[in-house]
């Protein structure tokens, strides 16, 4: 079966490169432009990650997080932050909250297709 | 009913009196006779046997014209906190024990004026008490049945012995204490009490008439409304009645301040300030229920007896006339309470002042130096007792001669005109300090003689020519001069006349001599302590202007004799320890000068306090020179004060900027690292998208198809230029927003640049559509940067580009020119700015959180520089509130 990912942030042109990119690892991929589509998307499916952006409106990446780790379904569902954000501080912050990985921005492609390949298999 | 058990009735009746006035003696402490309730009821001393009975008089009369004696009251009640308050605290501070006490004291104890404002009272409180020995006398002539018998002389009229009764009554509560500024409990509780029946009684009476021989209010209503000259009766007619009611709501207002016996109870006789705020809710209560009835007392006698001649006695005679002696009994009574409180108070007040303001200043002083302490007191006492004998006795002849006459209406509207002569300077006094003794003398006096020849001397005249020449043709026959009509105004009612030339003059006067004449020192000294009341300790203290010399046991000698040995020691020892002085301080200062004249002003009055303690003063004259000394020095005093003051308020100023200071460059910081993060993030975001396309489209072995190949090489162009955009936007941020920018201020047309800023956007525009148009056309001239104000239009301008729908989207630039500012705004027909993005769409990376999820090609800052190219041009920009569709952003530039 198709590993399923879901990527929520809400610049479209990282969104592209990185859709590119787990489709060509042969995700099913999902795209979210912030923390409320996403959520809206994850009562339909269960991915087996989610790569999550910080900074977005309405609901953010921490939010996104905290109902994710609330919600029974997805309990299975992996969740990695990639963000600008980037301070030691900041990075405590979102593996407090729970989140398996977290990686900066600017990325390596490959780093990320790594990273998350070593989660979901 | 039969004489002798009336009056064994009333024998009894004064015996409960007694009895009630010496528990209240014996338990001044207790909480039954000091608290609100009982300060509310003494004050319905106001409702005299005029209330009771001359207002059933004056409603079947001529109707609704009750009401104004009532009005002022309920008006002047709310007032109470501001203005009775700051009498109260004043007349504590100085143990004032009279009205004349208090207004002579406000003029710098003058004796005359002390002297003149108890004559006055007098003038006007004689008829009054009259006016309650009339209403004894009738109603007792109505409840006995042998009407047939006719007193002849003193000797056996009953209302006599009723007069002699009070008088003792007075005499014995009165005088208890030689300091008249002490509180009198007993009598307080006893016309608390009769305050209490007197409305009782009169309810009941209202409520038999009304609702037992009549059947309520609409049956004695439809009874009176097909009577003739109803409609007058209850309605005010024209003009001329409306100032009528108008001067009379006037002067009740100023009686329910300035009747002695008012003073008595609202004043000398307040426990605490705190009863005032239940007083002025309840007493306006009593007095709604006090008139409750009074109309339909009135129709239901009209309609039993057919006439109006023994009006004011209907709550009496209706039920006599349907054989209810008892009620009739009852009524009796509450009339009796409300002359015996009346009688009493107004008693006890003028004594006093008779005593402390007329007599012992003028001429018992040299005595009381001599005497001893227990005499003096004694001699006190006795003086008050037998001026209450006096008053009354005098009062009982005036009924004799004069009251016979007339109605309890009319004498008490003599005594309410003759007592508001007193209103300017007690007033104005009390709230301007150049208000002086001259002109409160020549005031008072002014006003009184117009009120006497205006009001008492026409009938007074009649009474005794028998004939009505004097008020048909004027003094010496002069038309001006005709006592009810004045100058020609002749619509008035005499009351409202008399009152209204007497207070103009008395107002005029007052006022006039208060700006040509100053007062001395000492009385402006007084003025300042009255009226700037908060200040009073510090003013006395240091203000009073005094020279002299005076050895500290010779005011001890005065001292000892009004108050005792021990008494006068301890006030000594109090004041020495107040003011750390030696106890063994030989020679007085002005502040012991003023502090023994307190001392004996409860007992003395103010006037004689003064003369007193002058007597072993060495006053001596102060010259102009040591006058300016003085008040140099005290300058001086000042100014150094002020110096220091300065100093210290300067120090902590600074202190306070430093600790801002502080705050500021700390929250700076904290501003500086947020601005730096957020410019990191948004420099990161299109780093990263380059970086993630440029590392896919590096992949060789990828065979990525062609289009989308091209995709990503357009969004490496795309990040790109927003990535230099945000570096050119971040610069001129910063440069800005650190004031290093400096603007290139040109005098040129603002229309050229606003053509300019929208052929700048055109192309944007016409790509999606959108119509731009220019509202205004007309060319203006000011000073601006013309690249910046450009940079802001085309900002103003893309930003609603953006928002607008393709094709349907419509913006307008307007201009327009304010008294010192152009405004300019930009309103496109978008979607519109939620309400509450309005106070932040300015502030730099801003988002929306309604924003739409793909990001405009912003850099966050655009508005944010928009701003401060306003500010720095000394403009302002705001988001138009309140607007239906669309958004509106305006911004204005100053023009000199």
């Amino acid at each position: 079966m198709k590993k399923k990912i879901l990527i929520v942030d809400d610049e479209p042109n990282i969104v592209m490169s990185l859709e590119y990119t787990f489709k060509k690892q042969d995700f099913e991929v999902f795209i979210a432009r912030d923390g409320s589509e996403a959520l809206e998307i994850l009562k339909h499916h269960i991915p087996n990650v989610v790569l999550l952006d910080v900074m977005m409106p309405n609901v953010d990446g921490y939010q996104t997080l905290k109902h994710i780790k609330n919600t029974d379904s997805l309990k299975d569902t992996k969740v990695v932050f990639l963000t600008a954000k980037n301070k030691a501080s900041d990075i405590e912050k979102g593996l407090k909250l729970g989140a398996d990985k977290y990686l900066t921005k600017p990325f390596s492609i490959k780093k990320i297709v790594s990273e998350i390949l070593e989660l979901v298999t | 009913m039969n004489n002798y058990a009336l009056i064994i009735i009333i024998v009894i009746y004064l015996a409960v009196l007694f009895y009630i006035a010496f528990l209240g003696e014996k338990k001044r402490q207790s909480k039954w006779v000091n608290n609100p309730y009982v300060y509310t009821l003494s004050l319905a001393v106001y409702c005299s046997a005029w209330t009771y009975y001359g207002s059933v008089g004056i409603a079947a009369n001529s109707g609704i014209n009750f009401l104004p004696i009532y009005l002022g009251p309920v008006i002047a009640a709310p007032l109470w906190i501001v203005v009775l308050r700051k009498i109260i605290r004043i007349s504590k501070q100085h143990k004032i024990s009279s009205i004349a006490d208090f207004i002579s004291l406000r003029y710098g104890n003058n004796r005359f004026l002390g002297a003149l404002v108890t004559v006055v009272c007098l003038f006007g409180t004689l008829p009054y008490i009259s006016l309650q020995l009339k209403a004894v006398s009738e109603t007792f002539e109505i409840m006995s049945d042998d009407s047939s018998y006719v007193s002849t002389t003193v000797i056996d009229d009953s209302t006599f012995y009723v007069a002699l009764l009070l008088a003792i009554f007075a005499t014995f509560f009165g005088t208890q204490n030689a300091d008249a500024s002490e509180k009198h409990k007993g009598i307080i509780a006893t016309v608390a009490f009769e305050s209490v029946l007197k409305l009782v009684f009169f309810l009941a009476i209202g409520i038999y008439v009304t609702f037992y021989l009549f059947d309520g209010t609409t049956d004695i209503y439809n009874q009176i409304s097909v009577t003739e000259n109803f409609k007058e009766l209850t309605t005010l007619s024209g003009i001329e009645d409306g100032f009528n009611w108008f001067f009379l709501i006037g002067l009740s207002f100023m009686a329910i301040f300035l009747l002695p016996r008012q003073f008595q109870v609202s004043v000398l006789e307040n426990n605490r300030e705190k009863h005032l705020k239940k007083a002025i809710w309840l007493f306006p209560l009593y007095l709604l229920l006090f008139n409750l009835f009074v109309i339909f007392i009135a129709w239901a006698g009209k309609l039993t007896f057919g006439n109006t001649q023994n009006a004011e006695y209907y709550s009496l005679l209706l039920p006599l006339e349907n054989g209810n002696s008892f009620l009739a009994t009852l009524v009796f009574l509450g009339g009796f309470s409300a002359v015996i409180s009346m009688v009493i108070v107004s008693t006890l007040a003028l004594s006093t002042m008779v005593s402390n303001n007329l007599i012992i200043p003028y001429g018992f002083l040299d005595k009381f130096i001599k005497n001893q302490p227990e005499r003096n007191s004694k001699y006190i006492k006795n003086i008050r007792r037998i001026s209450i004998f006096t008053i009354i006795i005098t009062a009982y002849f005036f009924y004799v001669i004069f009251s016979k006459e007339l109605s309890l209406y009319s004498i008490g509207l003599i005594s309410f005109v003759i007592i508001s002569q007193l209103a300017p300077s007690f007033f104005i006094g009390l709230y301007w300090n150049r208000g002086s003794s001259k002109a409160a003398i020549i005031g008072i006096l002014v006003g009184f003689f117009i009120a006497i020849y205006a009001l008492v001397l026409p009938f007074t005249l009649q009474a005794y020519t028998g004939t009505d020449d004097f008020t048909q043709f004027g003094l010496l026959g002069i038309e001006v001069l005709k006592p009810y009509a004045l100058f020609g105004i002749d619509f008035l009612s005499p009351p409202a006349h008399a009152f209204f030339w007497s207070m103009t003059f008395n107002i005029m006067s007052y006022l006039v001599f208060s700006l040509t004449s100053k007062g001395n020192y000492r009385e402006r000294n007084y003025a300042e302590m009255f009226v700037d009341s908060k200040n009073f300790t510090k003013l006395q203290d240091s203000a009073l202007v005094w020279k002299g010399e005076a050895h500290v046991a010779d005011i001890k000698n005065v001292l000892i004799r009004f108050l005792g040995e021990k008494r006068a020691t301890r006030a000594l020892k109090i004041f020495f320890t107040k003011y750390k002085l030696p106890q063994d301080t030989q020679l007085a200062d002005a502040r012991l000068i003023n502090f023994s004249e307190k001392l004996l002003t409860g007992s003395i009055g103010s006037a004689s306090a003064k003369i007193l303690i002058a007597s072993v003063v060495k006053e001596e004259q102060i010259s102009l020179v040591e006058v300016l000394k003085i008040l140099e020095e005290s300058k001086e005093n000042i100014v150094s004060n002020k110096v220091l003051l300065e100093k210290s308020n300067e120090l902590s100023q600074l202190s306070s900027k430093l600790k801002d200071a502080n705050e500021e460059l700390l929250s700076k910081d904290k501003q500086k690292d947020e601005f730096l993060d957020t410019v990191a993030h948004e420099l990161k975001t299109p780093i990263t998208g380059i970086r993630a396309a440029t590392e896919l489209l590096m992949d060789e072995e990828d065979n990525m198809p062609h289009e989308i190949k091209m995709q990503f090489l357009k969004n490496i162009l795309q990040d790109s230029d927003r990535l230099g955009r945000l570096i050119h936007n971040i610069l001129d941020f910063e440069k800005l927003e650190t004031g290093r920018l400096h603007l290139d201020m040109q005098y040129q047309d603002l229309q050229k640049t606003i053509t300019k800023a929208i052929n700048s956007i055109s192309q944007i525009a016409a790509k999606k559509q959108v119509n731009v148009y220019n509202k205004n056309v007309h060319s203006f001239k000011t000073n601006y940067d013309e690249d910046r104000i450009l940079q802001v239009l085309t900002n103003l301008l893309s930003n609603a580009i953006k928002f607008c729908n393709a094709k349907t989207g419509e913006i307008e630039v307007d201009l327009k020119l304010g008294n010192a500012f152009v405004e300019i705004s930009v309103t496109d027909n978008g979607k519109g700015i939620p309400e509450e993005d309005y106070d932040y769409i300015f502030d730099k990376f801003y988002q929306s959180k309604h924003q739409n999820t793909i990001k405009p090609q912003g850099s966050g800052l655009g508005l944010a520089i928009t701003k401060q190219i306003i500010e720095k041009h000394n403009g302002k920009i705001w988001a138009k509130k309140d607007v239906k569709k669309g958004a509106t952003l305006v911004f204005t530039i100053p023009f000199k």
